[in-house]
């Protein structure tokens, strides 16, 4: 039906841009000078009937789900009266089945009554979609058509439209912001509600296991994250102490001494490292380099933990070494020329002036790319998630197992999404500690980095 | 190396001085560290490589065995078709080869050397042609994994009996079937065709396939006109002020969120408030949309500021409107560089895993979607979730899809280098 609609659309879209574009060559014929161009008058109908019954599809089919299921559930109160959300979620949930031709065991009569209701309901609204859709549109076209004169300004008509177009498009991005922050905030504040600010500030103690039924005996769980900000920040450290040696050298060589030829080389194969997706760092991680790393520790009789914080730490710190390096590297080559020839022209050789005047120089750059390697480390998801520990622990101990915020996000909510325990809402808390520290650290690098190059331009 | 240091080093014969020499040394250690540096990224880079395709590339082919199958009538009738005795009928042919063995443990441990797809894919056999019911049929399945294993050689037969998956008497068995030219080793396209399973060599990619493709389609129809909307507005047509400087740091700041705090949004606001299906690659689509459409944005703008001001000049000066010359002839000027930025874009949000496992699209699905409104999952999450299965046989099929995912996203860069290389003008 909906595909119905959209063609019904399109149909008649097109319909009123040749029949705008025709009269509009009808009265250029005549002899009439026109303001814009047929093509222009087309482009207005077009547009007319476009925007607007495009907006009223989305709509409809954003609100039609959730009213549709007020309505059914309206149609079946009586039976519902008294049942908690999740028994009635599985109520509205098997009716849907039932109306899909779904059929388990042997339902009461009234749900396929429901059921039968439901699928009305549904044809109903989509037909009341097309019909609303051909009104609106067929409305449109007769509109746009009685607006085609010579003096009609149909090229300001259409640049208007596709300026708010525009317009509309670069809002969605701080739409996007605005969501991220809002859903961060609304479900934090839930969470907030049941566990107290404080105690995840500053409490020790993450055990966010909380019993799911009333009977069944488990931890009662706890919410400081101390110790996950604290075994995020162990693998931050570790992803760092292998990426910036290795990126700086790396940056420093090819911006000064690798030959032409090894330039060209090296780059590529540098994106390359830079563009393999996390998840396959991830099981490089789990397939070679904790058992490597734990093989090596039980030859030299070191006792280490099977997720060695080690493991994860130094592959996210070969993820890192492209990323360092670019940042590095352009910073060093946007040091003026006049500083290398300066420094050569006094005798310096090629490594004295690298070292004591192109890096100096460049360190504010260097120091604006570390910073966004940080932020990525800390945001960064998939390996830690495979190849870092679940259990939070008070320790800086590299050999053993940490665990992370992203971690945590993620074993909080594989599987399990109603949004009323805490252990569901500790997850959006730490994604809104994780985004704030990101977006802190962020807005931080860029203007280190902007402010370094407005100096030499 | 060492032409490099001799030509570097400016006293080398003038003087051999104890500080100059010092001075050389350090132009040396600086070069040598620099070398070092990139040589470990690329043993990296190529221990990655190497680990993948050694374990990967045994999944590229699969274990087949080849039995006659006797359709017995009195196992499978045609009246209760599609219901059977096909474990039994497949049974009663690898019993033939092997009558020594009547117990029934045994005939069970006998009956695991096909995989547990073999009576369905016997039974679609039969059900399609029900004059099969009675003749003698040639049968290639493929074998279950402990005996994949052992013909790829990654169950060890020297390793003792106790520590083995399978034992010596099966061994016994599937040497005798090799011997009999029974066993066969062809290329594995169940891995393309095949959706997941919980048996590693029946398990293959088609619903990550399917899956990815819809959500990246959802992604691209999204995010591209957004994103070029957004560009030409902000570069060509927005005034500076307040506004438009908050778009912009809001744009840059929106590129590097954490990719797993997308996930977050997803959940709270498509899954969670619009009530949009979970596992559904439009969600997924939607998501990698807005971490995609900062970099579209970004490329998108590049390339409009690489067109010379020339062309917009001669276009005003000829009459054009500002929008008829930004339509009519910057954007197409620009449309190389805004195509390269897309794949790039693009290919990332294929890489793309931790927003998609928090809506769900690591689920286990044992069908291709046939809809964007399906659940599915995705070739990064299907990786994700055959490298947590703790079946042996899934490790080589992690490392295949790793290698089919890698050639995904090496093709389409190697598209937008191709496309940049052959459209893009120097002016």
């Amino acid at each position: 039906m909906t595909t119905a609609a959209f063609l019904c659309l399109f149909v008649l879209a097109v319909a009123g841009y040749l029949w705008n574009r025709q009269a509009a060559s009808a009265i250029r014929a005549n002899g009439t000078r026109l303001h814009s161009l047929e093509g222009f008058h087309g482009f207005y109908a077009l547009l007319t009937v476009l925007v607007p019954a495009l907006v009223l599809i989305l709509l409809w089919q954003v609100l039609q789900g959730p009213v549709i299921d007020a309505l059914l559930k309206g149609g079946i109160s009586e039976r519902l009266d008294g049942l908690g959300t999740g028994e009635v979620q599985l109520i509205v949930a098997e009716i849907k089945s039932i109306s899909r031709g779904a059929v388990f065991g042997t339902p009461e009569q009234w749900k396929f009554d429901a059921a039968e209701r439901y699928v009305t309901l549904n044809m109903r609204s989509d037909t009341l979609l097309l019909v609303v859709v051909l009104v609106l549109s067929l409305a449109l076209v007769v509109f746009s058509r009685r607006k085609v004169a010579a003096e009609f300004r149909a090229r300001h008509g259409v640049e208007r439209i596709v300026s708010g177009l525009m317009i509309f498009c670069s809002v969605v991005a701080i739409f996007a912001t605005v969501g991220i922050i809002a859903s961060l905030m609304f479900e934090t504040g839930k969470f907030f509600a049941k566990v107290p600010v404080t105690e995840f500030l500053f409490g020790t103690n993450w055990e966010p296991q909380i019993p799911l039924r009333e009977d069944q005996v488990a931890a009662e769980g706890a919410f400081g994250w101390l110790p996950v900000m604290l075994g995020t920040l162990v693998i931050t450290v570790i992803a760092l102490l292998v990426a910036v040696p290795v990126g700086l050298m790396t940056a420093i060589y090819l911006n000064e001494f690798a030959p032409k030829k090894f330039r060209a080389v090296a780059k590529p194969f540098l994106e390359i490292l830079a563009g393999v997706p996390t998840v396959v760092y991830g099981f490089f991680a789990i397939l070679v380099v904790a058992p490597a790393m734990r093989n090596f520790a039980a030859a030299i009789g070191v006792d280490v933990s099977p997720n060695i914080a080690l493991a994860a730490g130094s592959v996210m710190g070969i993820m890192l070494i492209p990323f360092i390096s670019s940042f590095a590297d352009d910073a060093l080559s946007a040091v003026p020329q006049s500083l290398r020839d300066g420094a050569l022209g006094l005798g310096a050789t090629r490594a004295e002036m690298m070292l004591n005047v192109l890096f100096p120089a460049a360190i504010p750059g260097i120091v604006g790319g570390v910073l966004l390697a940080v932020s990525r480390a800390i945001g960064e998801t998939m390996i830690v998630v495979m190849a870092a520990g679940l259990i939070a622990k008070m320790t800086i101990n590299p050999l053993d197992s940490v665990t992370t915020v992203t971690v945590q996000i993620v074993t909080l909510l594989i599987g399990d999404t109603s949004f009323d325990n805490p252990k569901t809402l500790a997850a959006f808390a730490l994604g809104m500690m994780l985004f704030i520290v990101t977006l802190v650290i962020n807005v931080f690098a860029l203007r280190i980095v902007r402010k370094y190059r407005e100096a030499y331009d | 190396m060492t032409d490099l240091s001799a030509q570097d080093a400016p006293f080398a014969g003038s003087s051999g001085s104890a500080l100059v020499r010092r001075r050389n040394r350090k132009q040396v250690i600086v070069q040598g560290l620099g070398l070092a540096a990139i040589s470990f990224a690329a043993l990296m880079l190529f221990i990655l490589i190497a680990s993948l395709v050694s374990t990967g590339y045994k999944a590229f082919t699969q274990t087949h065995i080849t039995v006659e199958v006797f359709v017995d009538p009195d196992e499978v009738s045609v009246e209760k078709l599609p219901r059977g005795g096909f474990r039994e009928v497949l049974l009663a042919s690898l019993q033939k080869e092997f009558p020594e063995v009547t117990e029934r443990a045994e005939l069970r441990s006998l009956q695991n050397i096909f995989s547990n797809g073999a009576q369905f894919a016997l039974r679609d056999m039969v059900a399609a042609d029900h004059s099969l019911v009675g003749q003698t049929v040639t049968l290639t399945v493929p074998v279950s994994d402990p005996f994949d294993q052992l013909a790829k050689d990654l169950v060890k037969r020297e390793t003792p009996e106790a520590q083995r998956r399978v034992n010596d008497r099966e061994i016994g068995w599937f040497d005798a079937l090799d011997a009999a030219g029974k066993i066969s080793q062809p290329v594995n396209w169940g891995l393309i065709t095949n959706a997941d399973s919980r048996f590693p060599e029946l398990a293959g990619l088609k619903g990550a396939l399917v899956g990815s493709f819809w959500a990246l389609l959802v992604c691209f129809l999204i995010s591209f006109p957004l994103g070029i909307g957004a560009a030409i507005y902000l570069e060509e047509f927005a005034p500076k002020n307040r506004w438009s400087d908050l778009i912009e740091v809001n744009i840059n700041n929106l590129a590097a969120v954490p990719s797993v705090v997308f996930g977050l949004l997803a959940l709270a606001v498509f899954i969670g408030w619009f009530g949009m299906p979970r596992s559904a690659p439009i969600v997924g689509g939607m998501t990698l949309a807005l971490m995609t459409m900062p970099t579209i944005i970004i490329a998108t703008r590049a390339a409009l500021k690489a067109v010379p001001p020339s062309i917009r000049e001669a276009a005003l000066g000829v009459g054009a409107s500002k929008h008829q010359v930004v339509f009519g002839h910057v954007l197409p000027l620009a449309m190389p560089g805004i195509l390269t930025g897309t794949i790039i874009g693009l290919a990332q949000a294929l890489g793309e895993t931790a927003p998609l496992l928090l809506i769900g699209m690591n689920a286990f699905i044992t069908s291709a979607p046939s809809s964007p409104f399906d659940s599915a999952t995705a070739l990064p999450t299907q990786i994700f979730i055959w490298a947590d299965s703790p079946e042996r046989g899934f490790v080589s099929r992690t490392s295949a899809a790793i290698l089919v995912l890698l050639t995904f996203l090496i093709t389409m860069n190697a598209v937008a280098i191709y496309l940049r290389s052959k459209f893009e003008r120097k002016w």
